[in-house]
């Protein structure tokens, strides 16, 4: 189509599209045509010729309801209704509960399960995101084998004969590479296929593991359990460079620390947080201490703290005054809080320092109060580097004749110093199971497409050790096999759906009447009495417990992903385009590092430099980022993916080539070279700092006790216009309406961790496009809801705050005034609508907006043409064309979906009835919506309290979103550095 | 009437003058000789001219008011129908009549309409557009839009007689005196 | 100077009604297609397929292919529609006011003037429409035309008074250079060379035949036409101020915006008006016509309405330092030290600095120099649109949503493409009407008979 071609054309001229590779061409944001949405558009013709190919088995263009015949459907399925169905998703070797909302058996929305322990109700945007996964069109629609479409059949007869050759021989040669398996089902299968063949082998590997935490519990207490935290309990927590919110069941544990210091509703004793991180998380951004330091100056302080309680720490560690002040100020907090402190080490920390801290907390009596420790999440703990090193000498030597690759992504993630693609290649029959035909599935013979979390049958067990039954929502879109159905195959099941094999497993499980139970169990998403007992530990010899400080003149460090994580999530656009926590980044990974690292080797942001170790390097852009530790860079895993999908390909730069067995999230000695040219980031918060505006309002403890209202002294507006007249929705001039609820929210900012869930949630329920990242370096996100970060103090260690910033559904609002046909009005309950059908798009609502909350549709962002992903779509949002103005409604949809629910039972909507996606998916629960005309409901109460401000309240735009300022409760004795904001307003 | 039936009738009588200052002074003259149905041609406006032919016309002011006043209503109307009757929404906490807002439109509305009062009251009522006048069959009379100066008087004012008036107007040292066919 | 050479100033001696009829009706219906002219008009029209070719890309991609963004979203687009509205204010202005004020020397320009009003009225028109993003049905949505959707306009909105000030600015401009041509379409209809000629003259004079009562009424109408021309001159780019002043951006939310928005307009209006009228008068040799008095008195012009500008520019920094808000204080900081300050030295140095020179009357009696200062007075007002639009924007109250504009090539393009239009009108309009109002000359001789005759020292 010629419209196409022309786009060719211009693609041609354009100096870089998005998620090139790194070119040396900054001005791309200047170039109208180097536009990715448009080269996106020019892809789904493609895509279309492909779906046509692949027509004959693949079923993108079927409609989904033929996938779930009606008859199959399950009852009460009310048109227009949506339904819950609990589950679980798997990550890294932890779980997530959650429920799944489905349209008309069509999942469209994730919500944290309530019952389930990492989630409490909670989310993270992984699992918000899934959904785009499982629509994702780039997903494996077929069966390969030797790069032939065949079909389950042919693979299930050939798996059996090759088998049958294995269990002659004891199932030597046959070897099978799964990630940590955390499913019970799974794990048992596994069990049992190996018992048949003894000789047979079964390796786990992530790139992104916790071998040095199986090493330090090891050391500590001589054997391997899995460490579960009551942050609830502890009073002082101390973070060894833990990402303690940002990783695996950060979302329970950043809801327990929060409840330790929930200040708006009374509490007076917060909990006290000290973190020492090699590089900046959401974590140490709401920590009442941080320090950044490098690795091995946290193992030196971790040592010394250690010998200062008491622990036979072997060594002289040398400490800087200040280091050696914390030590002494953290030391002298948690023995006057014993039984009530938690130590927690990151899992880049050395086996010493998380032995270290395990022993601490044993000997401070945490032990039992703030942390427990249970049987290992997983089925059976692998160091995963050692396992996956067995299985590439066993492929060197010839040893492997069948390997099975289920889930995971060695070829691109494997330690780089194995060759692991080599041995691979000598291993006569390679059978990869997974989501996509990626780099490990192109390389093998067979692949088989897996199926997504949300269309299977399986169980996941969670941190605490309780156990889920993941039930699916939909068939397989792509007719997709689990790992189960796999492994049965191998085992000679036959084909046997996973639905029979997980109830086999639970039917062994599940005492008493089983259907009952295992109807329970589904339903709830927690199998009952799954826990298990703790485990008692006991610490051993820590006295020659070896800490290495720091070697070299420059670290590098490997983080994963806050938006990738090791690579899996790289085709997902809502999390690609999701701005990284801190670093507000979006479609890259970089070179981070501290502004004095910068001006050392004279870097400056997106200069493009050569990082080297020995003979292994990278070119990578600079980001400078405020409170990173000296003399080190990090690099996010996962980007550069080769065979990603559409979106994901060749987005940043694959860092994994410097990263070997041997030196797993820390590479010393390495050397930064600028190669002269640039290379542009699409950052989408360039300016950090609040320029002495009130923007968010904060204090220590002692200031707010001494001035409680210290939040509210900053608007200075005359007296009649001041504050919120609730129940006439638009102040003392509107035409007064009669309504039952007024609307309002709260965000708590003490809370605020800055992870991102809300952000994804946001775009999940409201069907928000994303645009590529030539359009975000324009300046043209389109993300309802924004998280703003700002810094305060010294750049080299700032206080970080988290603001996110939605409509605030202003009573006078600056927008509607000024719009000329009257497609943004209020209505009787104080929402600001925007009408998208009656929006001409003049623009000058946004530009009239002080919030800047509202966002253009500047071409055509929203896909209108791939089927997947109007399925997957919100049906009860509007789809936004181009050249409309679109913004925050409150979830309207969920407003009225309530209200037609109390209707119908003829009653007022409930208080806490109506959830707006964010608040939903706020694992810290720092937003709160509901009816602040009703004085009892939950906002109205935080409303009362003295923290709440209106954000640019000194405007009179009177917003139904006020913000809740920031308490932190520092340690006297080492002053606070953070400047008292709040002190200076008297 | 009866007289005009023997032989061919005409529009009138056209005389030309060589200047302004000649033309106002046989327009008084013309006047005072007590002629009615009478007009002066010019190539521009002359001060003056009217008051010598004696002729008078204030209409049009009045009319170009009326229309003002028409657009005043209309704008206040129009606005105060749509922000306050029929389509009575929240905008911005605003009263719906928040009259000060309304003020620009009501401005232009009313300028804009006796802006129309203005021009297609002075079209109308000059009677145009007249694709035919007699007066264009008389060849001198071209001079009329360039340089020359004239004094018609039509026959149908009571005075006039052919030859007579002729006879008169030929001694206003008119530089030329033309009958005029209809 | 004396009374006589000031008469004198504004037309040469030695003319009369005839020849001052031949020599401007002529270039009308004698004058020969000239090169000059054909290059002129065969590059303006290229200028006109650059502007549609980027509607069409508009029209097929949308409002993206600008620079435009979030925070900026008035980028070109809105800083050339207040450029070009300013520019159309100077026809009006001398046509209306001028008279009102009986300023003779005004005869021999308004007519041209008013045209270049029209143009320039027109390729501002297009700018609101097109800045849409759904021009396709924002052209009709914004007009209250009751429909089947039962919606009506939002009058609170400054968007709306642009629609009614715009429109009835362009349709009372026109009306009132209609009714100055009537007569010179009779002229015109009496003396061109070929029928055909005649007779499409002779359609647009409807008839006109000179006739003391009509021009009796003529004057009427013609003097009231000013007198309601003269507030709506003001009105419109004090409507146009309000897109801005009515908005609480820092930097746009300012009283002073009307008076100083109109005194820009006359600014740039008077800057165009000699940008095009020196090359004319050469070109069509009307030297004796358009005379060193009226390039003198222009100049004048341009220098008061530029010390007004200059007083806005001097009360906008006042205000924002003394308003004590931060957003405001930052603003002015912002313009002074910002990433955009140089555009904002720029225009100082063009709107302020260097038309201080017109206080010489070596100046303003130097045609080429006053020349080059009516471009450098345009691209001034051009920067001063650019710096209250998008420096206030990029950065107003939440540092978080801080950004910076890039115009596209497309920005560009329709930049250019409106001068195509504009300029492909003009060389037109210059071919098949009066440059000069005919009638009014000969009234401006008769007049000048008299004072003679009557020796009378006005």
């Amino acid at each position: 189509m010629n419209e196409t071609k022309l786009w060719k054309s211009l693609e041609e001229k354009a100096a870089i599209t998005a998620g090139g590779a790194p070119k040396a061409d900054s001005h791309d944001r200047f170039n109208p045509f180097s536009n990715d949405f448009l080269s996106r558009r020019e892809f789904l013709e493609w895509s279309g010729g492909m779906a046509a190919v692949l027509g004959a088995a693949g079923c993108t263009r079927q409609p989904n309801e033929k996938m779930i015949p009606y008859t199959k459907a399950p009852e009460r399925v009310i048109p227009g209704k949506p339904l819950f169905y609990a589950s679980a998703m798997s990550l890294g070797g932890g779980s997530l509960g959650l429920l799944v909302e489905s349209h008309m058996g069509r999942p469209t929305k994730i919500e944290g399960n309530p019952e389930h322990p990492t989630s409490m109700g909670a989310t993270d945007p992984f699992a918000q995101a899934s959904v785009m996964g499982m629509y994702d069109p780039d997903r494996s629609k077929v069966l390969i084998q030797n790069g032939q479409v065949t079909f389950w059949g042919n693979f299930s007869t050939q798996i059996a004969a090759l088998m049958a050759m294995h269990r002659a021989k004891k199932g030597q040669g046959l070897r099978i590479l799964t990630e940590n398996v955390i499913s019970p089902s799974l794990g048992a299968a596994i069990g049992e296929l190996l018992k048949t063949m003894p000789e047979a082998a079964w390796h786990q590997y992530e790139p992104i593991n916790r071998d040095n935490e199986i090493d330090g519990l090891k050391q500590a207490f001589g054997k391997s359990v899995t460490p579960w935290y009551d942050l609830k309990a502890a009073k002082v927590l101390v973070s060894f460079d833990s990402d303690l919110f940002g990783d695996l069941s950060g979302v329970r544990y950043s809801r327990d620390f929060a409840e330790g210091r929930a200040i708006a509703t009374g509490k007076k004793d917060l909990n006290r947080f000290y973190a020492l991180e090699s590089q900046p998380t959401v974590t140490g951004s709401i920590a009442d201490h941080r320090m950044p330091a490098r690795v091995g100056d946290i193992e030196s302080m971790a040592a010394a703290l250690a010998q200062k309680l008491g622990l036979g720490v072997s060594g002289k560690p040398e400490l800087n005054p200040e280091q050696r002040k914390w030590v002494d100020a953290i030391a002298e907090d948690v023995q006057a809080n014993k039984g009530q402190s938690l130590f927690i080490a990151g899992r880049w920390q050395s086996p010493a320092v998380h032995s270290i801290a395990h022993a601490l907390n044993a000997s401070l009596g945490n032990t039992g109060k703030t942390v427990r420790y249970l049987p290992t999440i997983e089925i059976r703990a692998d160091k995963n580097s050692d396992s996956i090193k067995s299985l590439v000498s066993a492929m060197g030597s010839d040893q492997v004749e069948t390997l099975v690759i289920l889930g995971g992504n060695p070829v691109f993630d494997a330690p780089a110093d194995l060759g692991f693609v080599n041995a691979l290649e000598k291993v006569k029959t390679r059978i990869h199971s997974g989501l996509y035909l990626d780099e490990t599935g192109s390389k093998c013979q067979w692949h088989i497409p897996e199926a997504h979390y949300l269309e299977s049958w399986s169980d996941l067990r969670a941190h605490n050790g309780v156990s889920t039954i993941v039930q699916p929502t939909i068939a397989p879109l792509y007719g997709g096999k689990t790992h189960l159905e796999v492994i049965a195959a191998i085992a000679g099941k036959g084909d046997k759906s996973s639905y029979d094999l997980v109830r086999e497993y639970w039917k062994s499980q599940l005492g008493g009447d089983f259907e009952t139970n295992w109807r329970k169990a589904v339903q709830d998403g927690v199998v009952e009495k799954s826990a298990g007992g703790g485990e008692s530990v006991a610490v051993q010899g820590a006295a020659n417990w070896k800490w290495t400080p720091n070697t070299g003149e420059l670290d590098i460090q490997f983080r994963p992903d806050a938006s990738v994580w090791d690579g899996r999530f790289a085709n997902n656009g809502w999390l690609q385009e999701t701005p990284r926590p801190l670093t507000k980044l979006t479609w890259d990974n970089a070179a981070v590092m501290s502004p004095n690292t910068a001006t050392k080797y004279g870097l400056k942001n997106e200069m493009l430099v050569d990082l080297q170790v020995g003979e292994d390097k990278v070119r990578v852009p600079v980001w400078i980022q405020p409170g990173h530790c000296a003399d080190a860079v990090t690099l996010h895993l996962g980007y550069g993916r080769r065979m990603a999908g559409r979106i994901g390909n060749q987005v940043g730069v694959d860092v994994y080539p410097l990263r070997p067995s041997t030196a797993t999230w820390l590479r010393p000695g390495a050397t930064i070279k600028a190669t002269g040219s640039t290379y542009a980031l699409a950052c989408t918060q360039s300016h950090q700092n609040m320029e002495g505006r009130e923007i968010v309002r904060h204090a220590t403890l002692a200031t707010f006790l001494g001035n409680p209202t210290f939040a509210q002294h900053h608007e200075h507006l005359p007296k009649n216009v001041q504050g919120l007249d609730v129940g006439t929705a638009g102040g003392e001039y509107a035409p007064k309406a009669e309504a039952d609820y007024q609307w309002g929210m709260v965000v708590n900012l003490g809370s605020c961790t800055g992870c991102n869930a809300c952000v994804v949630a946001c775009q999940a329920e409201n069907n928000i496009p994303i645009v590529g990242k030539t359009e975000v370096t324009r300046g043209r996100e389109m993300n309802w809801l924004r998280i703003d970060r700002y810094y305060e103090g010294d750049g080299e260690n700032p206080v970080a705050h988290h603001q996110p910033v939605a409509c605030v559904h202003c009573e006078t609002a600056p927008c509607e005034v000024v719009c000329p046909v009257g497609a943004t009005v209020h209505d009787n309950e104080g929402l600001n609508n925007m009408v998208y059908n009656r929006c001409v798009g003049t623009k000058y609502c946004s530009n009239n907006c002080p919030y800047k909350v509202r966002h253009f549709n500047f071409f055509e962002y929203s896909d209108m043409t791939t089927p997947q992903l109007k399925l997957g779509r919100n049906p009860d949002v509007t789809v936004r064309s181009r050249g409309v103005m679109e913004k925050c409604t409150y979830c309207v949809q969920r407003i009225s979906a309530a209200r037609i629910e109390a209707k119908s039972e003829n009653r007022k909507i409930r208080d806490g009835e109506v959830k707006t996606a964010c608040q939903t998916a706020c694992p810290t629960q720092s937003i709160v919506f509901g009816d602040i005309s009703d004085p009892n409901s939950q906002v109205s109460k935080l409303k009362e309290a003295s923290l709440n401000y209106s954000l640019l309240g000194e405007l009179n735009t009177k917003p139904r979103t006020t913000y809740l300022a920031k308490v932190s409760n520092p340690n006297p004795k080492l002053e606070a550095k953070q400047p008292e904001q709040g002190a200076h307003h008297e | 009437m009866h007289k005009e039936t023997a032989e061919p009738s005409v529009f009138g009588i056209l005389a030309e003058f060589s200047s302004e200052k000649e033309l106002l002074e046989a327009a008084a003259k013309v006047r005072d000789e007590g002629y009615k149905s009478t007009d002066a041609y010019s190539a521009y406006p002359i001060h003056g001219l009217l008051e010598a032919l004696g002729k008078k016309d204030s209409l049009i002011p009045w009319f170009i008011l009326a229309c003002g006043l028409i657009g005043f209503a209309s704008a206040w109307g129009l606005q105060v129908f749509v922000a306050v009757i029929d389509y009575p929404l929240n905008i911005g906490g605003r009263p719906l009549f928040s009259w000060p807002a309304f003020l620009p439109i009501v401005f232009e509305l009313t300028v804009l309409f006796a802006a129309f009062g203005a021009v297609f009251g002075m079209i109308g009522f000059n009677g145009l557009p007249l694709p035919y006048h007699p007066l264009f069959n008389v060849e001198a009379f071209k001079s009329a839009s360039r340089d020359g100066f004239f004094i018609g008087i039509e026959s149908t004012d009571p005075k006039f007689d052919r030859a007579k008036t002729a006879q008169f107007l030929k001694g206003l040292k008119a530089k030329g005196v033309y009958e005029v066919e209809p | 100077m004396s009374d006589h050479s000031r008469l004198e100033a504004v037309i040469a001696p030695g003319y009369t009604l005839t020849s001052v009829t031949d020599k401007i009706g002529d270039i009308v219906t004698k004058d020969p297609i000239r090169k000059g002219w054909v290059g002129g008009l065969f590059l303006g029209f290229i200028g006109l397929q650059l502007f549609l070719m980027t509607v069409l890309m508009l029209f097929e991609f949308g409002v993206g292919i600008w620079g435009i963004n979030i925070p900026v979203g008035w980028g070109f687009d809105i800083i050339n529609f207040v450029w070009w509205i300013g520019i159309g204010h100077a026809g009006t202005l001398i046509s209306a006011i001028l008279l009102l004020f009986r300023q003779d020397w005004r005869t021999s320009i308004n007519r041209f003037a008013e045209a270049m009003t029209l143009f320039a009225v027109a390729c501002a028109a297009t700018f609101p429409l097109l800045h849409m993003g759904r021009p396709e049905v924002g052209f009709y949505w914004v007009a209250p035309i009751p429909n089947v959707m039962g919606m009506w306009p939002q009058f609170r909105s400054p968007l709306m008074w642009d629609v009614f000030a715009i429109s009835t600015y362009g349709t009372v401009s026109l009306l009132f250079w209609i009714v100055g041509l009537i007569p010179d379409f009779a002229t015109l209809r009496d003396h061109a060379d070929k029928a055909w000629k005649r007779n499409i003259f002779g359609v647009f004079a409807m008839g006109w035949r000179g006739s003391a009562i009509h021009w009796g009424r003529y004057e009427t109408i013609y003097l009231i036409l000013a007198g309601l021309a003269t507030p709506l001159v003001l009105s419109v780019h004090t409507i146009v101020s309000f897109d801005f002043a009515v908005a609480q951006v820092p930097g746009w939310h300012t009283t002073v915006f009307p008076p100083y928005f109109v005194a820009g307009a006359i600014y740039s209006g008077f800057a165009m008006v000699l940008t095009l009228m020196i090359p004319l008068r050469k070109f069509y040799k009307l030297e004796d016509f358009i005379t060193m008095r009226h390039l003198n008195t222009m100049a004048k012009v341009m220098l008061t309405t530029g010390l007004i500008v200059a007083y806005g520019y001097l009360i906008e920094g006042f205000m924002g330092w003394y308003s004590g808000s931060v957003y405001e204080r930052y603003m002015l900081l912002n313009r002074f030290i910002g990433p955009y300050a140089p555009y904002y030295y720029a225009l100082l140095a063009c709107n302020v600095l260097i038309p201080q020179c017109l206080w010489f009357r070596s100046c303003r009696r130097n045609i080429p120099l006053l020349f080059v200062m009516s471009l450098v007075i345009n691209t001034g007002m051009w920067l001063e649109r650019f710096i209250i639009i998008v420096t206030s924007l990029h950065r107003d109250f939440l540092p978080s949503s801080w950004g910076m504009y890039y115009p596209t090539i497309f920005d560009w393009s329709m930049f250019i493409g409106t001068m195509g239009l504009f300029f492909s009108l003009l060389f037109i309009f210059v071919r098949i009407l009066p440059v000069i109002s005919i009638f009014e000359m000969r009234v401006l001789l008769s007049e000048e008979a008299h004072k003679k005759s009557g020796g009378s020292h006005a």
